[in-house]
């Protein structure tokens, strides 16, 4: 089980409190889509996703976006908790889905620089570990049922 | 992965926005990365490396130059890091898992001091542009 000191988790709650969900799901999956294009083959009944600004404005991005950084909420409430927490999502995306668990790791990534973009200065080195540690736990469990 | 012209000029148009703050930026990036991945480390068993080093603020430097010299012959970053990568491949040999972490490090200095510089699209050309940069760095390794 993962250790999160008392200092990491004010650091994922400080900064969680201010995150507005849906604009930074929606930005975080819109540069995924944009940085690394491979990753639009999971979306093709999205519409159009022919350039970075039809991305950036397709609704069915955005609401995607939403939903899954709503998700990641939940992570964070229970951090203690995580693999059972995710295990009917991993399941879906490794059954249903059929997606690489190498992506959950380019969105964490994706996250952590539209973050450091929103907070500026105060995304300290700090933050930022305790954040990419978080990332990685969670694309983990996100990959934990996986077979 | 090919530069295509848009991305060498919105590469281009970031260093040229950053201007004299690389040296900064190249301090602050490593810094980020021991943190970040304390693993990365290793490679500097001989520096100091806590806050405000001055060893580490003088490697960023090193690594800023050659981020901006692969900018500036954006054209041929094999031909401008030459030496560079002869210098990884035979005598440093940092794993190229490494070049990664930096560059995920240098993306997250830009996004948090230029926010507005760093649209998806300019985020794309310049996350395309540290991979190559890193794929150059270990092309000898073997």
């Amino acid at each position: 089980m993962v250790h999160w000191s008392a200092e990491e988790k004010q650091l994922i709650a400080g900064v969680w409190g201010k995150v507005n969900v849906e604009e930074c799901g929606a930005e975080a999956l819109a540069r995924l889509l944009i940085v690394y294009p491979w990753t639009q083959r999971f979306f093709s009944n999205f519409g159009n996703l022919s350039s970075p600004t039809a991305i950036t404005g397709n609704p069915k991005v955005r609401a995607h976006g939403k939903k899954v950084l709503t998700s990641f909420g939940d992570a964070i409430k229970n951090l203690d908790n995580l693999k059972v927490t995710y295990s009917k999502l991993s399941e879906l995306h490794c059954d249903k889905l059929h997606v690489d668990p190498e992506n959950f790791r380019l969105l964490g990534d994706i996250l952590i620089i539209v973050l450091a973009a929103h907070f500026t200065k105060d995304f300290t080195p700090a933050c930022q570990a305790t954040w990419q540690k978080l990332v990685g736990v969670v694309a983990h469990a996100l990959a934990h049922k996986y077979h | 992965m090919v530069l295509s012209a848009s991305d060498k000029a919105n590469v281009k148009g970031v260093f040229g926005k950053i201007g004299g703050q690389a040296e900064e930026y190249g301090a602050e990036t490593l810094e980020r990365m021991f943190a970040t991945y304390p693993q990365t480390k290793t490679y500097f068993p001989h520096f100091d490396l806590g806050k405000g080093s001055a060893q580490v603020k003088g490697h960023g430097k090193k690594v800023a130059a050659a981020l901006v010299e692969a900018a500036n012959h954006i054209d041929d970053i094999a031909g401008a890091l030459s030496k560079l990568s002869d210098l990884h491949a035979q005598k440093l040999r940092v794993d190229p898992v490494n070049f990664k972490l930096l560059g995920q490090c240098f993306l997250v200095v830009v996004a948090s001091h230029n926010p507005a510089l760093l649209t998806p699209e300019v985020h794309a050309s310049l996350d395309k542009f540290l991979c190559a940069v890193g794929t150059v760095l270990t092309a000898k390794y073997r």
